[in-house]
């Protein structure tokens, strides 16, 4: 059962090989990975809407979708279907090439991360030796066709709507980063596959979530995540109360369907990426196999990103950048200094030591950069 | 089998380049400032697939990371304070442009001196050596150690330069 998808695919070159030269097979075994992945994409996040409306729905005591098929089963091919043949309007004074061009690029970078993803044993699609820096770089330029987007359709709310993705994007890439690196560090590579055979003692439980500096790297590193992909609590970006609709105001039909397919996906891709570096990606007890341990993690924290939207309200635009700047950055600076100090010392000057290291940067960070605000005075009325 | 995939490699590459080249030469002459700035980040992801081809993929990442991801927006930012940056009237040439191509000449027959004279030394394909990312790391730590402190120090002064210029408050 551990094996299959990959018993499956030696199978099919096996076939392909008996009449086929040698080059066409690598170009086979290519394409086949590529097929997999560009077909598990938008299925992914066809389901994850379905996923989204009825958790949603239970949250707010209501059934959600249930009318095609069984318990709405159906409903994503039904919205396919729906989005495919409605009309696509593009604004009189849009800028033509850039309205279209925009919901083609977004979905680029959210399937090409993909490529990194050790989905279970011997399942990494590439198994990259920088595989984690060619997810922070490719995730990166999802903010330009965003901002394509909100500057070709010439709409003011569509503009405030990209700049406010812009800002978003690059204050919280910072800290997402920095969260990492404890677990760059200690791995000492930055291959997905390493990191996930790093996190195997235990019988597969060895996670780093585990450990003290690694819950608090997943914390912040998950919640950057959501940031990332501009889900609620942090989508100002398309503050629906604000300013429409955001950067997708001027987009119907298709297009639309394809910010939202690259929004799912990212939001896939994020979970799976936090689940390869604190969750111990497919690793697990062996009862299950290893590619059924990624996607219930996975799923797992998508779950929590959809709980999140249920529960909590909207940031202000100057929280969202305050969260980022100055609590969570110095955070993930004294989470890199604990975490070596952790990893280097043993007994009881390790917690004592840790526990230490804390204090002094709360004191640092916290105490002596308050304001200084001057004494409360009292008036009192002359007798 | 080799062969063949060396060849499609190789009609990659110069699709690449190709395309890079063509995105710079869209980038200075497109009149909307805005397309100039997004056919650049074209040019950039063409120069990080060559590195890629030259086996240099930590830095083809670190390309994409700094430039795309970071710089490209600043500049993107930059270009929404400009005045007029959709009108197609805009003049692309101004009074400066005959000493400005003087420079650009004299840039390029510099390096053009400089690539001749350096002696290349030419090594049979495959045999590139593929530098990881901890020799990269061992490196800046033992053998570059004074210009990446220097770098630091560079950018640390920056930081508190913009946080000076920032400051609501004099100090």
């Amino acid at each position: 059962m551990d094996q299959i998808f990959v018993t499956l695919k030696s199978g099919i070159l096996d076939q392909l090989g008996r009449f086929l030269p040698d080059w066409a097979l690598v170009v086979h075994s290519v394409l086949i990975s590529i097929t997999a992945i560009a077909i598990l994409g938008p299925v992914t996040m066809m389901y994850l809407t379905l996923l989204e409306r009825k958790v949603v729905g239970r949250m707010q005591n209501r059934p959600g979708p249930n009318r095609v098929g069984k318990w709405g089963v159906l409903q994503p091919i039904a919205d396919g279907i729906k989005m495919l043949t409605k009309e696509d309007i593009v604004p009189l004074r849009a800028d033509g090439v850039l309205h279209f061009l925009a919901p083609v690029l977004i979905v680029m970078p959210a399937l090409l991360v993909f490529a990194v993803i050790p989905f279970g044993r011997n399942m990494t699609p590439v198994n990259l030796n920088i595989g984690f820096l060619y997810f922070i770089a490719v995730s990166s330029t999802s903010a330009i066709p965003i901002f394509m987007a909100s500057w070709g359709s010439r709409n003011k709310y569509a503009l405030l709507g990209g700049m406010r993705v812009i800002a978003q994007m690059i204050s919280y890439e910072v800290p997402m980063v920095l969260a990492a690196v404890p677990v760059l560090m200690l791995t000492g590579s930055l291959s997905t596959n390493d990191i996930v055979t790093a996190q195997s003692g235990w019988g597969g439980l060895q996670w780093f979530a585990l450990t003290p500096w690694g819950f608090a790297g997943f914390i912040i590193f998950f919640l950057c995540g959501v940031a990332e992909c501009n889900r609620s609590p942090f989508d100002l970006a398309e503050a629906e109360s604000e300013i429409i609709a955001g950067f997708h105001t001027e987009y119907s039909g298709m297009k639309f369907a394809l910010f939202y397919m690259a929004e799912f996906m990212n939001s896939f891709t994020v979970s799976a990426i936090c689940t390869t570096l604190f969750l111990g990606g497919w690793q697990g007890p062996g009862f299950l196999p290893s590619w059924l341990w990624f996607f219930l993690k996975t799923y797992s924290l998508i779950f929590v990103m959809i709980w999140f939207r249920g529960t909590l309200p909207r940031f202000r635009i100057d929280q969202l950048m305050g969260l980022a700047w100055k609590l969570l950055l110095p955070m993930t600076l004294a989470n890199i200094l604990i975490a070596g100090f952790w990893h280097f010392t043993h007994g009881w000057i390790k917690i004592a030591g840790s526990i230490a290291l804390v204090i002094a940067s709360y004191e640092g960070l916290v105490r002596l950069n308050q304001r200084y605000t001057p004494e409360k005075r009292v008036y009192t009325f002359a007798e | 089998m080799i062969s063949e995939m060396q060849t499609g490699i190789q009609i990659g590459i110069y699709l690449v380049m190709a395309l890079s080249v063509f995105a710079a030469l869209a980038a200075v002459n497109l009149p909307n400032i805005f397309h100039a700035a997004l056919a650049f980040i074209g040019t950039l992801l063409g120069i990080a697939g060559i590195f890629i081809s030259l086996r240099a993929d930590f830095l083809a990442l670190a390309h994409i990371l700094i430039y795309v991801g970071a710089v490209m927006t600043l500049v993107i930012f930059a270009i929404m304070l400009t005045q007029r940056l959709s009108d197609p009237n805009v003049r692309q040439h101004n009074n400066l442009s005959a000493p400005a191509f003087l420079g650009g000449l004299a840039f390029l027959t510099l390096m053009a001196k400089l690539i001749y004279t350096t002696p290349w030394p030419v090594k049979a394909a495959g045999t590139v050596p593929h530098v990881s990312v901890m020799d990269l790391g061992q490196a800046l730590m033992t053998t570059y150690v004074f210009p990446f402190e220097v770098i630091s120090v560079v950018l640390i002064s920056a930081l508190l330069g913009a946080i000076v210029i920032a400051k609501k408050d004099p100090l």
